[in-house]
């Protein structure tokens, strides 16, 4: 069999950006929770306060390293994987990404030490304000990458000359049309992340009973803000749809399962699309409630995958499946954060053991959300590279055989295995550990201004059990 | 602005992001090629917590090399990153061991071997494939209508080969002089003992370099034997500094071994880029063919000129914060 250098490299490109994606998302989360704790400790004096910040500090840099190494990957695979793609819209990219270095990862480069390491030598304010510019920092690479991917899902601001793009507006082309919606989902993405992690590990330690007075503050704020967040989230994704809708009706066909354009259309909660006869097996469905979300009224038209040439038509499955998993799990963080609210009465919030241990097992949904979300967006963008104007297989470098493609895919999955596998491990230990592990510790000296190495905990010993209080 | 002006600018912009990389990274890089070497697992700690407050924004260089090469010159990026397709990968692979090693080798007490394995291994990978991608360039590139046109290892030669191992010698010289500046006692004493050796590997290493590289190219040649001779001043100036080198390690001092190893690495550079000049991808396209549109590459520039001080600001703050002497068991445990 011949081996094909473009589905390797669309495997290979999804496989590394999945990877990565996942640890900028938490990083973005939690730095921005820990800039929240640290702020209210400068206002309120409260050490519990600095307890969690201190904590939750430590979790970050693990998380922040492992998307440090990752992030390598991706600024070098558009050269190697896609360099036709690079060269012609390089005019655009370029600019965005390069932005993205000088604004963003120097910031948090250069603020990262004070964080991690300065608590003891910078006043309280000033370890604030270090918080502070870390997380901007990932909040504005979010903009930068996220205005270079929209504008691949809605191309704006920007002619062909001889195959060239180049940029006749810079706003339209950065403000592209569905980038305000993408930028809002994947940042409240991000805050889910984050809140769900906080809430999980909190869970945990009261079910444990381990500082319990800093982990109910902890738990209770994180349900505040994820009462906000959840609903808003299904409120910017059901404006995001709509956007699509008007930009890439053929992505809504394929998320909707409509393979023929008709009015009325019913709500697939499942279905089993089947592309080959360009049809669905097994619905189940609402009827006209798609109609209804989509087009605000109920016997409302709404476009079919027929209307595209079948070789132009995305990989219906993904889109489909990952769309529902997306949106099944959001409504269960709806449902999560609002039975925190309803158990806040007596504070059975902080007792009741299923709802705590239910905590547990979400923190892991967002992270499916989102890779879900993504394959979603992505999948159904397909074949194109740029939207109406460059397809996946003229954008892949010409040079690159399939052997190579397939030796890099299995090279980058046995490196991410391997460096996934010490990463998950360790941060597993410090949440083990516990929040007092080394607040006793006095270490006199330590130097260390970089990623991780804020946590002096052991990655292969065996002290592990929680230290109850 | 003119649009030669500005492809000239932003050539400097870029040949000093990498220059800072090459350097920065480099002795961090070249303390992974010595580890193996080191004299006890103390002095590789201490090498370690020498390295450890600064590797991470060093690597931030190399990431805006690549992407304000795409940015202002993108036919350097979409050639020869699918050029050196492999080369690519293998130093990704090492920088991705070596820098979760930094982060995860001093919480390990079982498994610290194999830390200290993915750090050297991981260094050691990244920097010969750095070398082969200076080789490389030097050997130019096949190219069709401004892609690549070659095969996947196009890019591996007896050539390239040397200059990877050039490489290695030349970081390892770096990390080694940087030790003698950041460390004392035993640590610096092994440091001393080792870096003599190494020079004498990279002047090697350079002379073969210098003699082969008008041989596979004739423009090169050219440039070096008939047309402007002031260049002699820069290979000059780096064996000046070599010699500087030599006495100043003699001589126990601290300081000057590594300026004097910064001056062979920055002559060496400027060296290969006036042969090259203007060609950025040899042997066919120049600066000019390769830069991205005016609009775009002046758009990049006002940014990066505003933001390009601040960022040297907090570099050399770092630097600062963590200055003088590193003492073994001092650090993180
Ligand atoms: C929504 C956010 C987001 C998304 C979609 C991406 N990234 Fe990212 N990236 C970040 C948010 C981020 C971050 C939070 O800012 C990181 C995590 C750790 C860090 O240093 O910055 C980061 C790190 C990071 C680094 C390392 C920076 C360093 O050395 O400090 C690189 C080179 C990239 N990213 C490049 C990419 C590319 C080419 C992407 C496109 C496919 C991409 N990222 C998707
Ligand atoms: C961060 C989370 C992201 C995830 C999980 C993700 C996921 C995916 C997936 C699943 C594909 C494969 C689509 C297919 O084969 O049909 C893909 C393709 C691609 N994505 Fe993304 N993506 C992410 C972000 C980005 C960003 C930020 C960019 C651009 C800056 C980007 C650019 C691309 C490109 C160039 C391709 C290859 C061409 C293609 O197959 O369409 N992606 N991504
Ligand atoms: C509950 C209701 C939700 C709705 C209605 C919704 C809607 C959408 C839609 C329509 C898209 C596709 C955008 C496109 O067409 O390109 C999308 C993408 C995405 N979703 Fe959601 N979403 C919801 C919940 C979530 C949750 C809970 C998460 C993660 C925690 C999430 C993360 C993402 C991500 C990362 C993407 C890809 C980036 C983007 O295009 O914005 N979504 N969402």
């Amino acid at each position: 069999m011949e081996l094909d250098p473009l589905i390797l490299s669309r495997i290979q490109f999804a496989f590394v950006v999945a990877f990565h994606a996942i640890f900028p998302a938490f990083s973005i989360g939690i730095s921005v929770f820990v800039a929240l704790l640290q702020g209210l400790f400068v206002a309120t004096g409260n050490p519990a306060w600095e307890r969690l910040s201190m904590f939750w500090t430590k979790v970050f840099a693990v998380v922040f390293g492992m998307g440090v190494v990752s992030g390598i990957v991706m600024a070098f695979q558009f050269g190697t994987n896609w360099s036709n793609f690079s060269q012609a819209t390089a005019n655009f990219f370029g600019p965005m990404l390069s932005y993205e270095v000088l604004t963003a990862f120097f910031l948090e480069a250069g603020f990262l030490g004070v964080l991690l390491f300065g608590r003891d030598r910078v006043s309280p304010g000033v370890h604030l304000f270090a918080a502070l510019m870390v997380a901007s920092g990932t909040l504005i690479s979010s903009f930068w990458i996220l205005a270079g991917n929209s504008w691949m899902h809605t191309p704006a601001g920007v002619e062909v000359r001889d195959g060239v793009y180049h940029v006749t507006s810079w706003l339209d082309a950065i403000f592209n049309p569905s980038f305000p919606y993408r930028l809002a989902h994947m940042v409240l993405a991000s805050f889910l992340a984050g809140g769900f992690v906080v809430a999980g590990v909190s869970a945990w330690y009261l079910i444990r009973g381990h500082d319990v007075q800093a982990n109910r503050k902890a738990l209770s704020m994180t349900l505040w803000l994820l009462l906000i967040a959840a609903p808003a989230q299904a409120v910017i994704g059901d404006f995001h749809g709509l956007n699509t809708l008007e930009h890439q009706p053929g992505k809504i066909a394929a998320i909707e399962g409509i393979w023929e354009t008709e009015s009325s259309v019913p709500l697939l909660v499942f279905a089993i699309p089947d592309q080959e006869n360009q049809t669905n097996r097994f619905e189940i469905g609402i009827p006209k409630l798609a109609s209804l979300i989509l087009t605000h009224d109920p016997d409302g038209e709404l476009p079919g995958l027929d209307e595209i040439p079948r070789v132009e038509q995305p990989p219906v499955w993904f889109t489909f499946y990952g769309f529902r998993i997306m949106v099944g799990l959001g409504i269960l963080m709806i449902l999560f954060a609002a039975a925190g609210l309803a158990l806040r009465p007596g504070g059975r919030l902080y007792t009741n053991r299923a709802f705590l241990q239910g905590l547990r097992l979400m923190s892991v949904t967002p992270f499916i959300a989102l890779l879900a979300g993504w394959i979603t967006t992505e999948t159904g963008r397909a074949p194109w590279v740029v939207q109406g104007m460059m397809t996946q297989s003229e954008g892949l470098t010409p040079s690159l055989t399939g052997g190579m493609a397939l030796f890099t895919l299995i090279g980058y999955m046995t490196v991410y295995a391997m460096v996934f596998w010490a990463g998950i491990y360790y941060l597993t230990r410090v949440v083990r550990k516990g929040m007092e592990a080394d607040t006793s510790e006095t270490d006199e000296s330590h130097r260390p201004m970089r990623p991780m190495s804020a946590s002096r905990v052991s990655f292969d010993d065996d002290d592990t059990a929680p230290g109850r209080t | 602005m003119d649009p030669y002006v500005l492809s000239t600018i932003w050539a400097i912009i870029i040949a000093f992001s990498i220059i800072m990389y090459v350097v920065l990274d480099g002795f961090v890089l070249g303390m992974g090629i010595l580890f193996p070497f080191a004299p006890d697992e103390e002095a590789r700690d201490v090498m370690m917590n020498t390295g450890a407050p600064i590797w991470d924004g060093n690597e931030t260089w190399l990431v805006l090399a690549g992407t304000a090469l795409l940015g202002a010159f993108p036919l350097v990026y979409t050639v020869i990153l699918p050029a050196l397709y492999i080369g690519v990968f293998l130093m990704v692979a090492g920088l991705i061991f070596r820098g979760v090693a930094f982060e995860l080798r001093f919480k390990a007490h079982r498994s610290r071997p194999l830390w200290n394995v993915a750090f050297a291994g991981g260094s050691m990978v990244a920097a010969f494939a750095q070398g082969a991608v200076v080789g490389a360039y030097i050997l130019g590139f096949e190219t069709e209508s401004s892609t690549f046109s070659g095969g996947p290892f196009d890019w591996l030669t007896p050539f390239t080969v040397m200059t990877g191992l050039g490489m290695m010698a030349g970081l390892a010289l770096l990390g080694v002089t940087w030790v003698i500046m950041k460390t004392e006692g035993p640590v610096q004493e092994w440091a001393y003992r080792v870096a003599p050796r190494l020079l004498v590997g990279v002047l090697v290493v350079f002379a073969i370099v210098s003699l082969w590289t008008p041989y596979v190219d004739p423009e090169v040649w050219e440039r070096w034997f008939s047309h402007i001779r002031v260049i002699w001043i820069l290979p000059a100036m780096a064996l000046f500094c070599a010699a500087l080198l030599l006495w100043a390690l003699r001589a126990r001092r601290e300081l000057i071994p590594f300026l004097a190893t910064l001056g062979m690495f920055f002559f060496t550079y400027l060296g290969l880029l006036v042969s090259r000049w203007p060609y950025v991808v040899p042997p066919n396209y120049t600066l000019w063919d390769a830069a991205a549109a005016p609009e775009s590459q002046l758009f990049l520039l006002i940014g990066t000129l505003f933001v390009l001080p601040i960022i040297l600001g907090y570099t050399s703050w770092a630097y600062w914060v963590f200055r003088g002497k590193v003492r073994p068991g001092e650090g993180y445990h």
